[in-house]
């Protein structure tokens, strides 16, 4: 067990170092020489020479590069170019509100999903399958955008339920009243691609052989589904909650944005907008850092759930 | 000569029983929903192509009707003018010129030069879906849209399709180090969620375009295509008729892609369908947030942009013809694409 965990670690290395370089490569060479984005339109060379200077980015390839590996080791990736806020604590405060949206908008969505998914594969071509099937594929074709501004603007500004945006202090505010609407908007919008996805992966497991023995040695149609199918089912489950984990740490983009959560999310798109370079590289490598350890993660996580799989 | 007459009566019995395609065609045929799906898609197909080639909505910025005019089933506005933005002014003095603007002449120029439209025109108080902020037709402008987005969608699952196919191709049929090092590439791009590989690299472009949005979407999307197809190849290159053609003396690129491909196409082109609809999206999601196509071009995104504020004041329409033309595209598409999966690889179920 520790020895492949172990050696899973030692095996991201390569794609991590990839990740590095690909990052490097796209804000180095593409990205353009950030000295002039930074000077703006009143900038005369001695300025430019002057920022380019204090960025290192005079300095060669390999010593910038040693540089921004040294900065993903230490965790410190300076300042942020258009605030001058440090990038780390950029993070530090905009993870909480990200977090009180998407945690519980992911186990609201995973257990309604689980519940839809396994009550339509259970009458499987029936009408009711088929009704929801198709108003899954109907609710998936509609943009997130659309129903972002259709709820916001009909559940918050004309009916009032709920504030139309904003961000408070308290944790119990923050849940209670400004992130409710955020999550059911996120809960409809990921439920229909969820449920279709879900059923499918009861449907593989509700013909197979130990369904029938179950049923032959005469257990309750309850327990059939949810102990012995639920059980089977639940590997390529936990492989797409897992998928959707690292999602968390880049918050939701557009949820954030429309209702003013001061996230990660948000963040990332105004950073993207300032042309922020130290806060776009930081977020990407360190979700990256974290999707590489949840997929190490999930892989043990499907050798509780069956212990048939092996780990090597 | 025994293997030529081997050939030719293989040659005999293919022309006898109906290939993969003709099976498929006529399993497609059946699928009901599937057809209407595809025909769906065909319709917006014509439409992308009479639009691409100014065959209709090619005056869509002309501005032919009042500022935000309502749907002509909803009835005229029984507006209060002072609520309108400031852009009302014009629509007041609608049909005339005020003789004491200096820039009149200069507008009017520009305006037959932009949309051919003459100020001298009235402008409807109603038009078939509505006008937006600047009385434009929104009917006209959500064509148009369809255009774009759906060009996008196209070509940058195209340019993804193609390189997945490739890198999976090479990898898959080399093996050895040339599949680590792009199953290593793989790994790197998908460590990075979707949305913020997208976003990171928008912002490294900073510049916005059609092209732009293409090669963003098309360079990140591979992934996926790139691990059906190199699995697919792992099968097919100890098959027997790839020894059948090595023994011929076909050359690695000749295998390939003459012998391999077409027995893995019909795994691309469900890939390619599934992944239009995806990159439509997509665009949708970066023309509102402003980093996909330029301000000069409308596309879903740009016109849902609009319509966030414009339903505060009131005017849905918009908002609504954008949303109704993408769920439908995409509702087509996607049935569309299980109806040709079912019909293509019909032990999938």
């Amino acid at each position: 067990m520790l020895a492949y965990v172990v050696r899973r670690l030692w095996q991201t290395v390569p794609t991590l170092l990839g990740v590095v370089l690909l990052v490097f490569f796209l804000f180095t060479w593409v990205g353009g020489d950030p000295a002039y984005l930074l000077a703006g339109k009143i900038s005369n060379p001695e300025q430019i020479e002057n920022i380019r200077h204090q960025l290192g980015v005079d300095r060669p390839y390999y010593v910038q590069l040693w540089i921004f590996i040294q900065q993903i080791a230490t965790g410190d990736f300076g300042e942020s170019w258009s605030t001058n806020e440090k990038v780390s604590a950029i993070f530090a405060t905009r993870l909480g509100p990200s977090l009180t949206v998407l945690v519980p908008l992911l186990i609201v969505d995973t257990l309604l999903a689980i519940a839809a998914a396994m009550l339509v594969a259970y009458v499987r071509g029936s009408l009711t399958d088929r009704m929801v099937m198709i108003g899954c594929t109907v609710g998936q074709s509609i943009s997130i955008l659309v129903y972002i501004i259709v709820f916001q603007y009909v559940l918050a500004y004309q009916l009032g339920w709920f504030p139309v945006q904003g961000w408070g202090n308290g944790f119990a505010e923050n849940l209670l009243k400004f992130s409710l609407l955020p999550i059911i908007v996120g809960v409809i919008v990921s439920l229909a691609p969820d449920t279709r996805l879900y059923r499918t992966f009861f449907l593989d497991e509700i013909n197979q052989d130990y369904v029938r023995t179950a049923r032959a040695k005469g257990m309750s149609e309850t327990r059939v589904m949810w102990v012995h199918v639920l059980r089977n089912a639940s590997i390529p489950i936990i492989t797409n909650v897992m998928i959707q984990l690292p999602g968390l740490l880049a918050g939701a983009f557009l949820i954030e944005r429309f209702f003013s959560i001061p996230g990660v999310g948000r963040e990332v798109i105004l950073a993207v907008e300032r042309s922020d370079f130290p806060v776009i590289k930081a977020v990407t490598i360190y979700v990256a850092i974290a999707t590489m350890i949840i997929n190490l993660i999930a892989d043990l996580l499907y050798r509780a759930v069956d212990p048939r799989v092996q780990l090597k | 000569m025994t293997q030529a007459a081997a050939l030719s009566s293989i040659g005999v019995r293919r022309a006898e029983s109906p290939g993969l395609w003709i099976l498929a065609w006529r399993r497609f045929c059946r699928d009901r929903v599937g057809l209407a799906s595809f025909l769906i898609v065909v319709f917006f197909f014509g439409l992308m192509l009479a639009s691409g080639l100014h065959l209709i909505a090619a005056d869509w910025s002309k501005e032919v009707g009042v500022n935000y005019a309502p749907p002509t089933f909803a009835g005229p506005a029984i507006s209060d003018r002072s609520s309108a933005p400031p852009h009302s002014s014009r629509s007041e003095s609608a049909g005339g010129l005020n003789p004491a603007d200096p820039l009149a002449d200069v507008l009017a120029e520009i305006r037959a030069e932009s949309g051919g439209a003459s100020i001298a025109e009235v402008e409807a108080p109603t038009l078939i879906f509505g006008g937006d902020r600047w009385g434009r037709d929104v009917l006209k402008k959500t064509i148009k849209g369809t255009e774009t987005s759906m060009f996008v969608g196209l070509a940058a699952a195209a340019l993804a399709a193609f390189l997945g196919t490739l890198f999976g191709a090479l990898a898959g049929y080399y093996g050895r180090w040339i599949d680590d090092f792009f199953n290593w590439f793989y790994s790197i791009f998908t460590s990075i969620p979707y949305l913020l590989l997208i976003l990171a690299i928008a912002a490294v472009l900073n510049q916005k375009g059609t092209v732009t949005v293409i090669l963003i979407l098309g360079l990140t999307g591979w992934t996926g295509i790139f691990r059906l197809v190199r699995a697919e190849y792992l099968k097919h290159k100890v098959r027997e008729y790839l020894q059948a053609a090595e023994a011929i003396g076909a050359s690695h690129m000749r295998r390939m892609f003459v012998h391999i491909l077409p027995n893995v196409s019909h795994v691309v082109l469900v890939q390619l369908s599934l992944h239009v609809v995806l990159f439509i999206k997509s665009e949708v999601v970066l023309s509102f947030l402003g980093f996909g196509v330029g301000v000069d071009t409308v596309s879903w995104g740009s016109m849902l942009n609009e319509a966030q504020s414009e339903l505060i004041l009131g005017y849905w329409w918009q908002l609504v013809a954008a949303t109704i033309a993408m769920a439908l595209l995409v509702t087509g598409f996607s049935l569309f694409t299980d109806a040709l999966r079912d019909a293509l690889d019909p032990q999938l179920k």
